[in-house]
């Protein structure tokens, strides 16, 4: 009979999962979707509390309310602008939770009657070898995105080969455990060589290199989670871990392939650490057009139709408010206005849209690159807050860029473009923007908060 | 048991694998969130474990995990909640306007699902 409750329990909230994240396809939809998927939460975690192997309920009573008291205010007061280091986060607790489970299993198997199979063994090994690398990993990449840890690429000579080195030992005492299982130095060797490993793994991984990171780790959290559901037998956990782990690697591939770069050249290729070598070329020669607010509020008064390209510099200097107010001067003066979003723009995955969404821009005007190139040459003026790489037309030029390929928005195609910079210092790859030196850009300099201001300023006396 | 968790394995990866690509970018930030919430369901698993009453060790350790799990649910929801809430479209200004953007989305999203 309570067998019977907790398998039902355990289905719908299977079920009520699946659903939820299906409800992701349309935002109008996606709100009640995902509600119900917490309820499928709720039901798991009732069904699992009526378990008879649960003796003593005060531990879990307690554990529970501190975490809800962590929770809240993770949940509810971190801004919007912090999300990617709040992911990044969540996803090492995630990891942890599976990891502590992990071990605990394996001491309590030891210590027991029946002792420890191979089957088991093998669960639970992929368990905490996926759950500590993630552990390492997500600390690290938080802290990078925090900027408590240097954003910058840290290299070291041979550190692939150590890097593989160290992993390959890891590996080497998994396969141990898995033919002697009960041998616990082993097992904890292991875990800290992981926890080492995922560190070591994501320290070579620059700033912006970050939403390909932060979408494999989120599936390594998940995939460590469906280990545990191995382990102890529990399908639920299997399910949810499989479809967390799914939806990190498409999350990561994609981002890999609106890079042009492959896997391989993100995780193991310290990109920013190479563009030390491409020569700054001809950026002596040329000179850059600044404007003054004045003139670039006129411009923007009579355009008729104006794409905003946001990137990363836009949540650093939390201008997305003023670009709304912006935004809502030209469309009173009956211009459109319009956001091209690139796909690796900003930290993390969707990180601009969320950014734009949360200061009341409608999402239809938010715009996927392949939706919007075609736009840009209608465009009457391009306004560039922020970004850099995802607009520089060396990308599909210039063969020895070390961002040669990778698909970019084509805003060089734009009647007039003006770009809102704080100086001329290199964006991530660390090279020259063509763009920049265009005759028909000017740079706007100044932090973007302020200059919008201005402009929002300068626009009402037009 | 353990060839039939193989086959729901399979599965479910490829019941993901076919939900997940259909989810524009626009959502990709609350697809994370959505996901990391979801994997909150790991407090199962640390339930039974501290609960249980195995050992000192076992206790302590499940203890933690639970905090950990719980916060990731508790945070979670209310993340992907607070991040969807915020996902508006234009209020129609006039009747042709509306009709011309929805006719745009309408292409869009289902250009995009595919």
């Amino acid at each position: 009979m309570r067998t019977a409750f907790i398998q039902l329990a355990y289905l719908a909230a299977s079920v009520l999962f699946i659903l939820g994240l299906r409800s992701l396809t349309k935002p109008d939809k996606a709100r009640r979707g995902m509600q119900f998927a917490a309820a499928g939460m709720l039901f798991a975690i009732v069904g699992t509390l009526v378990n008879h192997e649960i003796l003593n309920y005060w531990w879990i009573a307690g554990g529970m309310v501190i975490g809800a008291l962590l929770g809240y205010p993770l949940g509810m007061w971190v801004p919007m602008t912090a999300m990617p280091q709040r992911i990044a986060m969540a996803l090492t607790f995630s990891a942890l939770a599976a990891t502590l489970v992990g071990i605990a299993e394996y001491y309590t198997a030891l210590t027991s009657f029946a002792g420890l199979g191979r089957a088991k063994m093998a669960a639970l090994g992929f368990e905490v070898l996926l759950g500590s690398i993630t552990v390492g990993g997500t600390i690290v990449a938080a802290g990078k995105l925090q900027e408590v840890i240097t954003s910058k690429p840290v290299t070291f000579k041979f550190q692939n080969v150590a890097n593989g080195a160290l992993f390959a030992f890891t590996l080497g005492l998994f396969a141990y455990l898995v033919i002697q299982p009960e041998s616990p130095t082993v097992f904890y060797t292991m875990i800290g060589l992981a926890f080492l490993f995922g560190i070591l793994l994501v320290i070579p991984i620059g700033g912006a290199d970050m939403p390909v990171v932060v979408a494999l780790l989120n599936s390594y959290s998940g995939l460590a989670a469906c280990a545990t559901g191995f382990a102890i037998d529990n399908v639920v956990l299997i399910i949810a871990g499989a479809l967390d782990g799914a939806s990190g690697f498409i999350l990561s591939i994609l981002m890999s392939k609106a890079m042009n770069r492959s896997f391989a050249n993100v995780l193991f290729g310290a990109f920013g650490s190479q563009s030390m070598n491409t020569e700054t070329r001809r950026a002596g020669e040329l000179q850059v057009r600044p404007i003054s607010v004045e003139d670039a509020a006129i411009q923007l008064a009579y355009a008729q139709l104006v794409i905003v390209v946001p990137g990363y510099g836009l949540a650093v200097a939390q201008a997305q408010h003023a670009v709304r107010e912006l935004a809502e001067l030209v469309e009173k003066r009956g211009g459109e206005v319009k956001y091209a979003i690139h796909p690796v723009a900003g930290r993390m995955p969707g990180h601009m849209n969320v950014l734009l969404a949360e200061a009341n821009i409608p999402y239809d005007k938010l715009y996927d690159m392949d939706e919007i190139n075609s736009e840009f040459e209608r465009t009457d003026v391009v306004l560039v807050i922020g970004a850099n790489d995802v607009v520089n037309p060396a990308a599909r030029t210039d063969k020895s860029s070390p961002i040669y390929g990778m698909p970019i928005l084509d805003a060089d195609k734009a009647r007039t473009v003006i770009v809102m910079k704080r100086s001329m210092a290199a964006g991530f790859a660390g090279i020259e923007n063509e763009l920049f030196y265009d005759p028909k850009t000017s740079m706007l300099f100044g932090d973007a908060k302020s200059s919008l201001t201005s402009l929002i300023g300068e626009m009402k006396s037009v | 048991m353990k060839m039939l968790e193989i086959y729901i394995f399979v599965l479910a990866a490829f019941t993901g694998f076919m939900v997940i690509s259909r989810v524009p970018p626009l959502l990709h930030t609350p697809l994370m969130a959505a996901t990391n919430a979801i994997s909150g369901i790991s407090l199962v698993g640390s339930i039974i474990m501290a609960g249980a009453q195995h050992s000192r060790m076992a206790t302590w350790l499940g203890f933690i995990a639970v905090i950990a799990a719980t916060t990731n649910i508790v945070g979670g929801f209310l993340i992907v909640d607070r991040m969807l809430k915020m996902f508006q479209r234009t209020t129609g200004k006039g009747k042709a306007e509306d009709g011309r953007r929805q006719a745009e989305d309408g292409k869009r999203i289902t250009g995009a699902a595919t």
